[in-house]
């Protein structure tokens, strides 16, 4: 079930290849424009690269749930797959871990190139790595449910974000914190453990709540 | 009565109905006692303050504020889980009708902060632990209040509201912890369970007799705003009928 699922969505993903850039894109145009709007001053750029990347994450990721749950419902395979007796949360399981490949994982694998542009120390960019490795999991999984509960809204893009960036801000404060310590050369294994209990209470809770919400979404 | 008869009389809305009648005008000439008793007895008997001199007595309606914004949070939270569990309607309404109370309640004691802040700490807005938690709070509640706007049916919006109320009550701790990181500026709490307030008895007793006061007004408010949500969704049932008839 997990598995068929994942193939699924892996072939829609490599079919629509703009959905799969979008967030990418829209991560380094920000990061440029940041660049700019801060005067290319190494100085200030690197002091507040932390935050800069993580809140772009954030809201990279933001823009890629939106599009989560949206063609399924369209098209009625969403209903189909809530009818079905098997337990729902494995096929979602599935959905949102292709979410966090090209969301969170992608950016991942990009930081250090966003890194490089805003002039973060190159010592830091594992500890980069690592909390955006551990925290990204726990953003697509929350953003899941708000997508589950805003999926058959017309008008669901800024509710969305209403309602998903608030339960964000643990995952900002300890993944941004984690770096600026790090750079600061105190010890920051506190809030990658944190980040690490964050990402595992979302994957106990998550996908129960975000099969709760996707029937709920469907009643109407 | 026992309590498995009061559980399943409170998920029928007309006992409901005909019992927060006289319940309100109980919470309500509480509440009212109880909060004009202690404005007075805290802005004008409590002995002024030995740093912060009189600037101290906003203290009277901040804190009252602040605890019954994060109590009604977690009520919404339980109210949340009963709905999703059993299904009952009772507990749809009180999720309705606690979001506009404790948000203006989260709206209050920012602004009261705010307003103690500059004299005490010399600015309208820090970002420390606990402004920054009740602020996030704040969100939550708007989130709240515009997913159940956002969604046409009434019964989808309500329990679409419980899942997300459900989120946030798991989430808060964590949020809490998250902000407390930071190293803080604000006092820390003014009651604890578990320890002596460090005020003397005639600065804390007022505030007391000010927090049980806003529990009462926000009991009043709920039931009041539950029996109109319950008149507007049983309006085709018999009994409500005969009541407006019984009126007219």
């Amino acid at each position: 079930m997990f598995t068929g699922q994942l193939q699924r969505e892996f072939k829609l993903l490599l079919r629509s290849r703009e959905e799969l850039a979008n967030p990418l894109i829209f991560l380094f145009l920000a990061l440029t424009l940041f660049a700019l709007g801060g005067g290319g001053s190494p100085e200030l750029l690197s002091a507040f690269a932390p935050a800069i990347i993580w809140v772009l994450v954030l809201l990279a990721n933001l823009l890629a749930l939106e599009g989560m749950f949206r063609r399924d419902f369209d098209d009625g395979s969403l209903e189909m797959l809530v009818l079905l007796a098997e337990p729902l949360f494995l096929p979602l399981l599935a959905k949102i871990f292709m979410h966090w490949l090209y969301s969170g994982l992608a950016m991942t694998l990009l930081a250090p190139l966003a890194a490089l542009i805003l002039f973060l120390p190159a010592e830091v960019v594992p500890t980069l790595l690592l909390t955006l490795l551990v925290g990204t999991p726990a953003l697509s999984l929350i953003g899941a449910i708000g997508a589950a509960l805003t999926v058959s809204l017309r008008k669901g893009g800024v509710l969305l974000a209403l309602l998903v960036l608030p339960l964000y801000v643990p995952v900002l404060i300890f993944g941004a914190g984690a770096v600026s310590e790090q750079m600061a050369g105190i010890s920051n294994m506190a809030q990658i453990y944190w980040l690490l209990v964050i990402s595992m209470i979302a994957l106990t809770v998550a996908p129960f709540l975000v099969a709760a919400a996707l029937r709920i979404s469907l009643e109407q | 009565m026992n309590l498995k008869t009061l559980w399943h009389r409170l998920g029928s809305p007309r006992w409901l109905y005909q019992m927060s009648g006289p319940w309100i005008a109980v919470l309500g000439w509480l509440a009212a006692l109880l909060l004009v008793t202690g404005c007075i007895w805290g802005l004008a008997f409590a002995p002024a303050d030995y740093q912060q001199g009189n600037s101290f007595r906003i203290i009277y309606i901040h804190v009252p504020t602040a605890i019954v914004s994060q109590s009604v949070y977690m009520m919404l939270g339980a109210a949340g889980l009963v709905l999703l569990v059993w299904r009952m309607k009772v507990a749809d309404m009180v999720l309705a009708t606690a979001v506009p109370f404790g948000m203006s309640m989260t709206a209050l004691a920012l602004f009261t902060g705010a307003v103690w802040g500059k004299p005490t700490w010399g600015t309208w807005w820090v970002w420390d632990a606990r402004t920054t938690s009740m602020l996030v709070l704040l969100f939550l509640y708007f989130g709240l209040y515009a997913l159940r706007q956002a969604i046409p049916r009434a019964e989808t919006a309500g329990r679409a509201c419980a899942v997300l109320a459900l989120l946030g009550t798991i989430n808060i701790p964590i949020i809490k912890y998250s902000v407390d990181w930071w190293l803080t500026l604000h006092q820390p709490a003014t009651f604890k369970i578990t320890e002596a307030p460090s005020m003397p008895p005639e600065m804390y007793l007022p505030l007391l007799v000010n927090v049980l006061g806003m529990y009462c007004l926000f009991g009043a408010v709920v039931l009041a705003g539950l029996r109109l949500e319950i008149l507007r969704r049983e309006r085709d049932t018999q009994w409500v009928r005969q009541l407006v008839e019984a009126r007219a």
